[in-house]
């Protein structure tokens, strides 16, 4: 019995002491052949049966002293047994609720007294006394594992005893809870192997064999049989790997013909229904919601009369379960090992997965599987075949952890930190095999521990690292070991690691990533701060190269290295110099970044680095370190001149009148990042006065005519920036820029080159003495070529520079003749703010020729134009309306066009309401041309023109008060307009329509035929004069 | 006493004379300097040994308190470096003519001295052996790893990796001359044997002027 309870019985906690006896169907079994042992016990064996136990029996009943009843004493709470031992102890005991039993008649009888609650004292009584035998014989009758020596003990007294009664009675009972010990086992071991263990193969049959049954008509079966996912790990299952922990092998939806449809669970353990799952879905859905069926037959067969009523009559018989037991084999083994144990751990679940895998693989039949991934991350999981070999359970579990099957994803973040971010390096794909091998041989084996808080696993497993190491790139793990030696290594081992480090490809972002992955930055950036120069120049070599990475920025950044590198800029050594310079020209590519260099001094500093003598013409070494120096300073500078504040404080650092020698410079590597700066700092006034004062303009148009694109972009651009300065597009006339920027128009490969140099000939072309020259170099022609085709930033510039152009009549023609117009008319229907407003003024310029305006007209450009009227931008809107004005001046029947725009009108005089200035000029513009049109003057006094036009009456800008004047005059053509007479009768406007020469329009009025007119226009006039009048008597008087 | 200084005075100068034009890097007054200098450090020793020159003890003696040095093995290379002659004593010729690449040696003198130093048993190779021997100290052991030397044997393969260029095992001169004119950090591979530019400066000063005043 001691072997049975410590075995098969199912504890519900390993310890000994108060255990509780689980409620499973195997120790319901094995409590009622206990039962049916102790109950037949006093009838059967008399003799035994009055033994009196070494100890008694002691456990909590649930007996009451009221069911006792005669042959006992009752007294209170406590009843005595009438029957004694040979003491005069009571064979039976009970005080309160802890009764206390010395023989088995005893037993016996207690077991009839309980009745139904039977079972439950002997549970009790079981779980009380963990091994009864040695209470009842002795403690020398314990229950050990393995050889079990009682008999021979026993038979030993019994020699020595003379053999006693009493010790041959104790024998027959010892012997008789041996034989109920083995009877014990040998039912529960019947009880086991009845238990299903179900297997994805298994599973995936009985799926294969119900399909067989779904189909259409009456004789089916089942309706359909559907796994919720496509997707199926090597192992077979098809649940989520969280699941798969729980043992969960699938999940099915099966309709049947006389059911809702049952959302099926399939588990080692069995199938069940679950909580309705579908896709991917909700915890609760997986839930257990039926009894577990042994299996999907089973289950369906409880379920579905329909189903159990024609299984039996296919063709077929569901032959499952002879398969079944067959690959049952091997894991039953296990399971019933480990059952006693009680330990249903993730590992045991793990180990299961694998052997199903094994199963599944042996069982795999090519191309009978369906696999879809619906989403990667599982797939890395990896509960694949390396792991097979490496068996057991800890490589299983690290293989759950840290292998990825696929060089294409990330790692599930089941691991720290750090190997999380391994996954980056897979984006850059596998090595070639040999180097894997590498990796994964003699190098492999690298100390993990230390640069990762992961837990034990890590270091309990160094060996199983070369196996998971292969789906790696080997870089992780070979700069993971530099790493190691830049750590823990003196000058010569840093060395040799740092340079052994710049082996590798740094322009690769599997690298650059691995060294700040593996904690390399914070180790390279730690060698900056000591006093070893070589130390420092490998760390910074490679930190030069990886910081073109922007992640390796910001982490460079975010560990403090700027702070250092701009602190090394104060060394004696050049080389660590320049190559601090150049690694914070990288890192500064970025704001913070920037002004970290600012607030640590660095500016300064950097600025300092450009004093050398650059041009001279035969430089000793020593000078030529100085000025590789000052390259690499203004590398720097270029970097961090994208920050206005830094532009100031380069400017106060003093940095103009270096960057103008540099200029000088012959070199391109060295102009390119000196102009680089001064264009990126031209975007300030305080710079484009200097670049002009300092004589740089000579020094960028020379080096217009270089032969690097860079630095000829550059130099436009400065150009481009600068030349908003009338003196500058002077200076650069004056040295002979504008042939080579003409000249680089025919650079149209390259955009950024073609924007910044027709960005520099838009400006230029705003002085006129320009535009005679561009005419002379034919840049008309070319620029209308450049119409079309163009990125945006390119083509902002050349409509730019042909609205400037065509300000000069001879160049309408010219752009007319190369069939400019067009594309000008085309690119009104675009969006870009700058590119409308440039496009609005250069068909405006061309509208003052009658023939480019009949191809606008053709082309219904006016129509595009007003539209644009409708454009939210303010500077659009006002380009617009005056582009409006040439337009309606030189077009046939301008009147009839203007008013065949439905709407138009109205919203033109709506403009008014507008707050810019411009805008407001512009429209009066407008208006003054479309009231030319008496019915539109009539279109547009009804919607109110005039009042709204007096309201800006009280103007004091010049430009307004001029063309608003000039709508004015031209709206009181109008008949019954007297607006003009109302507002002359205010002496401000007097005055300010007397300014804008209203008085001579409105003397031409008086001469019109129209005696309305002339009489407004008289009073208008008469206005004006009784105001000059007054203010003369004023004066004078 | 002073009439010897006359006499010693003489003799500097013309060995003086003598080597600076044998020996490159210095001028006469800075040789005449150093021999003064060799004189001085003499000076402390006892007369019969004076004779052959500074003795190993001596001049480690100097590499470490002046140049920094602390690699005891590395700093016997350095003195077997200077004493050409292995007679285990570094006369005043050797003492210039070393210090004249120590201090002032272009990058291909240096490359040759660097060579002769790590090249422990002469044989015009740098064995893995040796480069073992040189590199023994330069990583910190960590008590949990299995072979402590695990990590410098790596080092030194490493190191083969990227100087072997003939693959045959060990550094040859031309090996190790290429290695190094591809990185001049690699100078210094095996060990520090040469000063950092400021106790160079700290020497020269001190070596060049104060001598001067006297």
């Amino acid at each position: 019995m001691g072997v049975a309870l410590s075995r098969a019985a199912q504890w519900t906690t390993a310890s000994s002491g108060a255990g509780k006896l689980e409620v499973t169907p195997l120790n319901e079994s094995l409590l009622k052949e206990i039962l049916r042992f102790v109950e037949q016990f006093s009838s059967k064996y008399p003799q035994e049966a009055s033994i009196l136990f070494m100890e008694p029996l002691q456990w909590e009943t649930s007996l009451q002293p009221s069911d006792f009843k005669n042959e006992y004493d009752i007294s209170g709470v406590t009843v005595k047994s009438q029957e004694t031992g040979r003491d005069g102890q009571p064979l039976l005991q009970l005080s309160s609720s802890t009764i206390s039993v010395s023989s088995f008649s005893q037993l016996s009888k207690i077991v009839q007294l309980a009745k139904n609650k039977k079972l439950k004292e002997v549970r009790a009584c079981l779980e009380a006394n963990r091994d009864p035998i040695v209470k009842i014989l002795g403690p020398s009758f314990a229950t050990v594992e393995g050889e079990d020596m009682s008999v021979l003990r026993l038979l030993e007294k019994v020699s020595e005893d003379n053999v006693s009664k009493e010790t041959e009675v104790k024998m027959k009972l010892l012997l008789l809870l041996q034989q109920l010990d083995t009877l014990l086992l040998s039912n529960s071991l019947k009880q086991i192997t009845q238990e299903v263990r179900l297997s994805p193969a298994t599973v995936k049959n009985d799926v294969e064999l119900l399909k067989g049954f779904c189909g259409e008509g009456e004789k089916r079966v089942l309706k359909s049989v559907e796994y919720t996912s496509d997707f199926e790990f090597s192992n077979g299952c098809r649940t989520p790997p969280w699941r798969q922990v729980h043992g969960e092998i699938c999940y099915l939806i099966i309709e049947t013909c006389d059911t809702d449809p049952l959302y099926i669970t399939c588990s080692t353990a069995g199938v069940f229904l679950n909580g309705g799952i579908k896709q991917e879905g909700d915890d609760k859905a997986y839930e257990r919601k039926s009894d577990v069926y042994k299996d999907l037959v089973t289950l369906l067969k409880n379920k579905s009369p329909h189903f159990t009523k024609n299984i039996d009559k296919q063709d077929f018989t569901v032959n499952e379960e002879p398969l079944l037991t067959q690959k049952m084999e091997h894991v039953e083994s296990v399971d019933a090992e480990e059952q006693g144990q009680t330990q249903r751990s993730y590992e045991l679940e793990e180990k299961n997965v694998l052997e199903k895998a094994r199963q599944q693989r042996v069982r795999n039949k090519p191309g009978g599987s369906k696999k879809s991934e619906p989403s990667l991350k599982w797939k890395n999981l990896g509960l694949t075949s390396p792991y097979e070999e490496a068996g057991g359970k800890k490589s299983t579990k690290h293989g759950v952890n840290s292998k990825f099957v696929d060089g294409q994803d990330r790692p599930v973040r089941s691991g720290s930190k750090k190997r999380a971010n391994f996954s980056l390096s897979s984006l850059a794909g596998r090595l070639s095999s040999q180097k894997a091998k590498s990796a994964g041989g003699g190098t492999g084996t690298v100390d993990f521990s230390e640069s990762s808080s992961e837990s034990e696993e890590d270091e309990e497993q160094p060996e199983r690292r070369p196996e998971s190491n292969t789906d790696l790139p080997s870089e992780y793990w070979q700069i993971q070991k530099l790493v190691k030696y830049l750590k823990g290594g003196n000058q010569p081992a840093t060395v040799i690691a740092l340079c052994s480090m710049r082996d590798f490809n740094l322009a690769q972002e599997t690298c650059q990533l691995a060294i700040r992955d593996v904690g390399g930055l914070e180790v390279l950036i730690n060698l900056l701060d000591t006093e070893e120069v070589k130390c420092k120049i490998g760390s910074l070599k490679i930190l030069k190269e990886i910081s073109r990475n922007s992640q390796i920025r910001r982490a460079i950044a975010d560990l403090g290295g700027l702070q250092t590198m701009v602190k090394i800029l104060d060394s004696r050594d050049k080389e660590l110099k320049c190559l601090a310079a150049e690694t914070i020209a990288n890192v500064a590519k970025f704001r913070r970044g920037r002004r970290t260099v600012r607030q640590y001094g660095g500016i300064k500093r950097l600025v300092e680095l450009l004093d050398c003598v650059p041009d001279s013409a035969a430089l000793t070494e020593e000078q030529e370190r100085d000025v590789e120096v000052a390259r690499c300073g203004a590398l720097a500078l270029w970097s961090c001149s994208k920050s206005t504040r830094n532009k100031e404080a380069i400017r106060r650092a003093g940095g103009i009148p270096l960057l103008a020698r540099l200029l000088k410079s012959p070199h391109e590597n060295m102009l390119i990042p000196v102009v680089g700066t001064l264009q990126e700092c031209a975007s300030e006034g305080s710079y484009r006065i200097a670049i002009q004062t300092e004589g740089m303009i000579e020094d960028l148009v020379k080096n217009l005519s270089c032969d690097n694109q860079e630095l000829q972009m550059h130099c436009a651009s400065a150009i481009f920036k600068c030349a908003e300065d009338r003196t500058t597009r002077d200076l650069v006339r004056q040295f002979g820029g504008l042939k080579p920027l003409v000249a680089l128009l025919k650079e149209t490969e390259n955009k950024q080159l073609l924007a910044a140099t027709t960005g520099a000939i838009w400006k230029c072309s705003v002085s006129m003495e320009n535009v005679v020259k561009f005419q002379e170099y034919k840049a008309l022609e070319t620029l209308v070529a450049l119409l079309t085709h163009q990125p945006e930033e390119v083509l902002v510039n050349v409509v730019g520079a042909l609205g400037e152009c065509a300000q000069k009549p001879a160049n309408r023609a010219v752009i007319r003749k190369w069939g400019g117009v067009e594309p000008l008319v085309g690119l009104l229907t675009g969006t870009n703010r700058a590119l409308l407003v440039n496009v609005t003024r250069a068909v405006g310029a061309c509208a003052t020729e009658p023939e480019n305006m009949a191809i606008i007209d053709q082309l219904d450009g006016v129509r595009l134009l007003w539209s644009l009227l409708k454009n939210p931008n303010p500077d659009v809107q006002a380009s617009a309306a005056w582009a409006i004005c040439p337009c309606i001046e030189n077009a046939k029947d301008a009147g009839e066009m203007v008013r065949s725009f439905v709407g138009g009108l109205e919203l033109i005089v709506n403009l008014l309401k507008s707050a810019d200035g411009e805008v407001l000029a512009s429209v009066c513009a407008a208006i003054a041309n479309i009231a030319k049109d008496e019915e539109n003057l009539a279109v547009i006094t009804d919607h109110g023109v005039v009042p709204m036009l007096a309201k800006l009456t009280n103007t004091t800008d010049d430009r307004l008060r001029r063309h608003l004047a000039e709508a004015v005059a031209r709206c009181c053509m109008w008949g019954s307009n007297k607006a003009l007479f109302q507002l002359s009768k205010d002496p401000d406007n007097c005055i300010t329509m007397h300014e804008h020469g209203v008085v001579t329009l409105l003397l031409a009025m008086m001469g019109s035929t129209d005696e309305v007119l002339q009489e407004a226009a008289a009073g208008c006039v008469a206005n004006i004069r009784r105001l000059a009048m007054a203010n003369e008597k004023a004066r004078f008087g | 006493m002073s009439e010897m200084s006359a006499m010693n005075r003489k003799i500097i100068q013309n060995l003086a004379e003598t080597f600076s034009r044998q020996i490159k890097h210095f001028n006469r007054t800075e040789m005449e300097c150093l021999i003064r200098l060799f004189n001085g450090l003499l000076g402390d020793q006892s007369d019969r040994r004076a004779a052959n020159g500074l003795d190993r003890g001596k001049f480690r003696n100097i590499l470490h308190k002046t140049f920094g040095m602390t690699d005891d093995m590395i700093m016997d290379r350095v003195f077997h470096a200077f004493d050409k002659d292995n007679d285990s004593y570094v006369n005043v010729k050797e003492w210039t003519e070393g210090l004249s690449v120590f201090l002032r040696g272009t990058l291909d003198e240096k490359i040759k001295y660097c060579f002769d130093v790590y090249d422990l048993n002469g044989d015009g190779h740098i064995s893995r052996e040796e480069m073992f021997h040189m590199l023994k100290n330069s990583l910190i052991r960590q008590p949990t790893e299995e072979d402590p030397d695990e990590g410098i044997k790596d080092l030194v393969e490493i190191a083969l990796k990227k100087m072997d260029h003939d693959h045959d095992g060990r550094l040859s001169f031309t090996d190790f001359e290429k290695a190094v004119r591809e990185e001049d950090l690699l100078l210094e591979a095996f060990g520090t044997c040469l000063p950092d530019a400021k106790s160079i400066q700290a020497f020269e000063q001190q070596a060049f002027q104060d001598s001067l005043e006297n």
